[in-house]
């Protein structure tokens, strides 16, 4: 059963940010995500833990604290101060019950659930490559990191890791056919 | 998982059952340069060697070709200047087939029949297959319908490269027009000579006449680098091949039994002759010439005989006086007739018609050796015998034919005249002159062609040599030869690649008349093997029909 993380606050054409229900309870960089009705599916791309109020700004606490756990204990109030959000690449949309990987007509509305996807989602939701390309011009700075996250993270849901990887090094090898430099930097963020 | 194609295309065309390994697809092309096609991932470039057959399956038709060149390509033009982990098998496999792969140039030659071994034949390609048709490598069928198959009545005279097809000649179509065999000394032409004649006598496609020079073909011939000896046509064939002789000596020496020994009389020497020997027997322009004035005087039949008797008899002065020629030349003649003269073979008068003799073999289907013996190093002889006994040949067959054609005979059958050292005769200075010269240039139409065997092409007469129809070339490594032999072939730039790699042994480049598109061969072994072939096989059906026509005459 998909595990919901959190709730749509930000919403665009090509991404949204979600907000944690809880602290550092983000999934992993280039974990896959879902939002409910409509089914819109994206990969995690950023997550940031920080003030709600941006106007006070986070101190340093822990000098005289025995151990990072002190910290925390001591200042229960910090939970209620501090939030994690996370970005997320839309990677593909499920229209009348068909899985598409390019962009959905209206992005996620804001307070849409947003679910961790299982094993088994990530594995019938990776049998195709297309969102490697958009997840390759997404524009991001780090998107050599995020597509390789998503690939290190979606490798072992498979029945055969060894033949999606090489699945998606020769669709990768497609895709970066006139840039092998950064073809090759990816390739050796998910060689096994 | 269901992987999707990334080499989109990967399914267009029908794919015949009959097809062989899929090779990749077509990227770019031109019909002037032939087609680039990009080897698919699980294709190793190593596994595709120049000169190998491809079939092209275009969206409504066939094309047969031939791989002119191996390239590596990449997508990324940096490549080259990136340092990659090479040695981590991960990303190699990764970029292999995909960003850095193979790519092979096909030449498509014909367009293949839309149902293979329909009566259809394939045409030559006037066009090239559309962006993404899929290469295979050619199968069996596709050869065979190609080159035709033994099963048809086609000779098998070896395999492409790199295939255990057997490549078959359709040996009618090969007679109609004069062959060349050439090749550097040592290359093989012989072997392969043998086995076309040997194909040829099989099949019954023509009879033959072959001047031997060296005695390799009679009886037994020898494989100098094995150290043994193979066996002649008239071991193979038995009363089919005639063998005549010039040296019944050698012969006997040899232990070689012949059907007839060749005796020529001064009578059958004609001045034409006397032009042709000019540059072998070193005489000059005015001493050959001086033979015409002789004919003049002496007659057609004598004149040979009437002038050695003037010489003998000391009164050359007194002819020379008379018909108005140099003294000097007159007595160069004299001598280099007299010398030529004393030669075992030649008699003062001969009733003996040789030529008719042969042509009486020839008409009943026999094919006639000559054995030269030790003549055969005399260059003088070879020329003078061949090329006397051809004249008188090809008389009688314009004679035959003419009357055929008015209705009157039997049309003669045709005729294969092998010469060895083409060049002596066909040489730019006497082609003009000899008989060979005349019968490569009026081609066919008196059903006589030739069989040229030459290690120096480049010394043949170009025009003669445009008139060869079909050419086996072994090896050649001289510039001039390689031009000579490829003139006037259409996409002789890359066949002259081709031809220059050959191996040096047992492997031909044959292209030409009886050809779809040109090919390199590995010649099959002249061996046991080949006369159980041979032996085992009887007459055709061509040759028994003619047989039974000839009983009958039907």
């Amino acid at each position: 059963m998909a595990r919901r993380v959190g709730e749509v606050v930000e919403s665009t054409s090509t991404s949204f940010v979600a907000q944690c229900y809880q602290l550092e309870g983000a999934p992993a960089l280039g974990g896959l995500v879902r939002t409910d009705s409509p089914d819109i599916y994206g990969v995690v791309g950023r997550v940031t833990t920080e003030p709600l109020d941006s106007a006070r700004p986070v101190l340093a606490r822990g000098e005289d604290a025995g151990s990072e756990e002190d910290v925390i204990r001591d200042n229960p109030q910090l939970a209620r101060l501090l939030t994690s959000r996370f970005e997320v690449f839309i990677a593909g949309h499920v229209e009348d019950g068909v899985t598409h990987q390019y962009l959905p007509p209206r992005p996620p509305r804001v307070h849409s659930f947003v679910y961790a996807c299982s094993p088994e989602e990530t594995s019938l939701f990776t049998s195709r490559l297309d969102l490697l390309r958009l997840l390759l011009n997404s524009g991001a700075s780090h998107a050599d990191e995020i597509v390789g996250a998503f690939i290190r993270q979606a490798a072992p849901s498979h029945d055969q890791p060894d033949d999606f990887l090489a699945h998606v090094c020769r669709t990768l090898a497609v895709e970066l056919a006139a840039d092998v430099a950064r073809l090759n930097s990816i390739l050796r963020r998910i060689a096994p | 998982m269901t992987q999707s194609h990334e080499t989109n295309g990967a399914n267009r065309g029908q794919t015949a059952p009959e097809q062989g390994q899929p090779l990749g697809m077509v990227i770019e092309g031109s019909v002037s340069n032939g087609v680039e096609v990009r080897l698919d991932p699980g294709v190793s470039v190593e596994q595709v060697k120049v000169g190998t057959f491809v079939t092209l399956q275009g969206t409504n038709s066939r094309f047969f070709g031939v791989v002119t060149d191996v390239g590596l390509g990449s997508t990324d033009p940096r490549l080259k200047y990136t340092p990659l982990p090479v040695d981590d098998p991960f990303v190699v496999q990764a970029l292999q087939g995909t960003v850095a792969f193979g790519t092979v140039s096909v030449l498509p030659q014909l367009t293949m029949p839309d149902v293979l071994g329909d009566e259809q034949r394939p045409a030559a390609a006037k066009s090239i297959p559309a962006h993404f048709s899929r290469a295979f490598t050619a199968s069996q069928k596709d050869v065979e319908t190609v080159f035709g198959s033994e099963e048809d009545g086609n000779f098998w005279i070896g395999s492409p490269l790199d295939m255990e097809t057997k490549l078959c000649l359709d040996l009618g179509e090969l007679v109609k027009r004069s062959i060349g065999v050439f090749g550097k000394s040592g290359t093989g032409k012989t072997f392969l000579t043998r086995l076309l004649l040997a194909g040829i006598i099989q099949g019954g496609q023509a009879s033959s006449l072959i001047f031997d020079m060296h005695s390799e073909y009679g009886w037994q011939g020898q494989d100098t680098d094995k150290g043994v000896t193979v066996k002649g046509l008239k071991q193979l064939f038995g009363a089919k091949v005639s063998t005549f002789t010039l040296d019944e000596e050698h012969s006997r020496r040899r232990g070689v039994s012949t059907d007839e020994t060749v005796k020529l009389g001064f009578n059958h020497i004609e001045p034409e002759d006397v032009e042709l020997l000019r540059q072998s027997l070193n005489l000059s322009e005015v001493a050959a010439s001086a033979a015409y004035n002789l004919r003049e005087k002496f007659g057609e039949e004598s004149w040979l005989k009437e002038f050695l008797d003037a010489g003998r008899g000391g009164s050359l002065l007194e002819l020379a006086d008379e018909l108005q020629v140099n003294a000097g030349a007159l007595r160069a003649l004299y001598n280099r007739m007299v010398r030529f003269t004393r030669h075992g073979f030649m008699v003062e008068h001969s009733r003996v018609d040789t030529a008719a003799q042969m042509i009486e073999h020839l008409e009943r289907g026999q094919h006639v050796v000559l054995e030269f013996g030790r003549y055969g190093d005399d260059e003088a002889a070879y020329i003078l015998v061949s090329n006397l006994l051809t004249r008188r040949i090809h008389r009688k067959y314009v004679e035959a034919k003419e009357s055929a054609m008015g209705g009157a005979g039997k049309e003669p059958r045709p005729l294969v005249i092998v010469i060895e050292e083409a060049h002596k005769f066909l040489n730019s200075s006497v082609a003009s002159q000899t008989i060979f010269g005349i019968i490569a240039r009026e081609l066919r139409k008196y059903n006589v062609t030739l069989m040229v065997i030459d290690q120096r092409p480049s010394g043949i007469d170009p025009e003669v040599l445009s008139q060869v129809g079909t050419r086996f070339s072994c090896l050649l490594d001289n510039e001039r030869d390689i031009d000579a032999v490829l003139s006037g072939t259409s996409g002789s730039r890359a066949l002259r690649s081709v031809l220059s790699r050959l191996e040096a042994k047992q492997q031909a480049l044959v292209f030409g008349h009886a050809l779809p598109l040109p090919v390199v061969v590995r010649i099959r072994d002249y061996g046991p093997k080949f006369y159980e072939t041979i032996q085992g096989g009887g007459d055709s059906e061509a040759e028994k029909k003619r047989k039974v026509d000839e009983l009958f005459g039907g």
